[in-house]
């Protein structure tokens, strides 16, 4: 008989997400750890009890917490769902731009600058409106849409003040008139679990900010982007946000690698968080073989 | 039926059935985000501010 697998949970808070995971884990009959990312720690000299889990799902919060204790993990041979190099592309906004390009998947025009002047001149290029992201962050928090150069220059004099380090790198978008809505679609591995539409009046459509979900049906067009998507970050668990923009189609916006469900799941009907425990087992059974 | 209360308000708030440690719940009265911290006893204590990196 096979040994029973052992599977850790890494969580920050328990959302709506964290307790159908969990349920589906118990329905499973999993043994499974909750690790508590503000409990933990990790000592460097002394791996062995990491390494009695056969994987660890990676459910931080916070990026930085999940990032670097994948790493951790990772270095020592303890698979993870999410890895450490899918998380630290899409953790990052213009990483994931980044490797979106080299596989020549569409995106939604992008340019990077290091100075409030050069951004504003990367603006001035685009004209208006344009919309400016930090490079680290989500739920649609902090995204500015400039609508004309006085808010530009304000809103770029407040990000090199007030702002870390981190929003000194200047990611501008090019201000997309989509049609009130976006898809997120859900992968697993490689296939395209189920998809939605997430809809507002609002210019930012994200259900974390009261964006509503409809079912979408997961067209050719969008399962290949969606498969070249995942694998050019490097795949897993992941949802890819696609936005229709008039003129170049479907594009992918962004790739989350913790992603939240609360609306996927119940719109679609699709159990979400059996398809997650399901993979997470099947990578702990692929690593062990 | 469990109540604890508001650290914040001081109002009575009922713990639904299957509510999770570590699991968010917000005071009905003064609005405020609320961690379970243990459910026997249960107590509950103000909710960490959202950081910067939190997300998805």
């Amino acid at each position: 008989m096979q040994p029973r697998l052992k599977v850790g949970v890494l969580y920050s808070r328990v959302r709506v997400e964290e307790k159908w995971i969990f349920a589906a884990m118990e329905k499973q009959g999993i043994d499974y750890e909750r690790l508590d990312d503000r409990k933990i720690h990790f000592d460097l000299d002394d791996p062995a009890p990491w390494r009695t889990f056969d994987v660890v799902l990676e459910r931080s919060i916070s990026y930085n917490s999940g990032l670097y204790a994948l790493r951790m993990l990772n270095a020592w041979g303890v698979p993870t769902v999410n890895t450490a190099a899918v998380a630290e592309v899409c953790g990052d906004k213009l990483t994931t731009s980044a490797m979106l390009a080299r596989a020549g998947v569409p995106q939604p025009h992008n340019k990077v600058a290091f100075s409030p002047e050069a951004a504003l001149d990367a603006i001035e290029e685009f004209g208006y409106p344009v919309v400016l992201k930090p490079m680290v962050g989500s739920w649609g928090r902090l995204l500015a849409k400039i609508n004309d150069r006085d808010a530009a220059e304000a809103v770029l004099e407040h990000k090199s003040m007030l702002g870390s380090v981190q929003h000194s790198v200047f990611y501008i978008q090019e201000y997309i008139k989509k049609p009130g809505r976006d898809i997120r679609a859900i992968m697993v591995g490689d296939r395209v679990l189920t998809a939605i539409y997430r809809k507002s009046e609002h210019w930012i459509t994200n259900t974390a900010r009261s964006g509503e979900g409809e079912i979408c049906p997961i067209t050719p067009e969008i399962e290949a982007l969606c498969l070249k998507a995942a694998s050019a970050v490097g795949g897993g668990l992941l949802a890819v946000d696609l936005v229709e923009h008039p003129d170049k189609g479907l594009v992918v916006n962004e790739i989350n690698h913790t992603m939240e469900f609360h609306s996927a799941q119940p719109v679609s009907g699709v159990n979400i968080a059996d398809e997650i425990v399901n993979y997470v087992v099947q990578v702990a059974k692929a690593a062990g073989s | 039926m469990t109540t604890v209360s508001c650290p914040e308000c001081a109002a009575d708030i009922t713990l639904d059935e299957g509510t999770e440690v570590n699991e968010i719940i917000v005071c009905s009265d003064c609005g405020v985000d609320l961690e379970v911290t243990s459910l026997n006893p249960a107590t509950v204590e103000l909710a960490p501010m959202e950081e910067e990196d939190w997300g998805e």
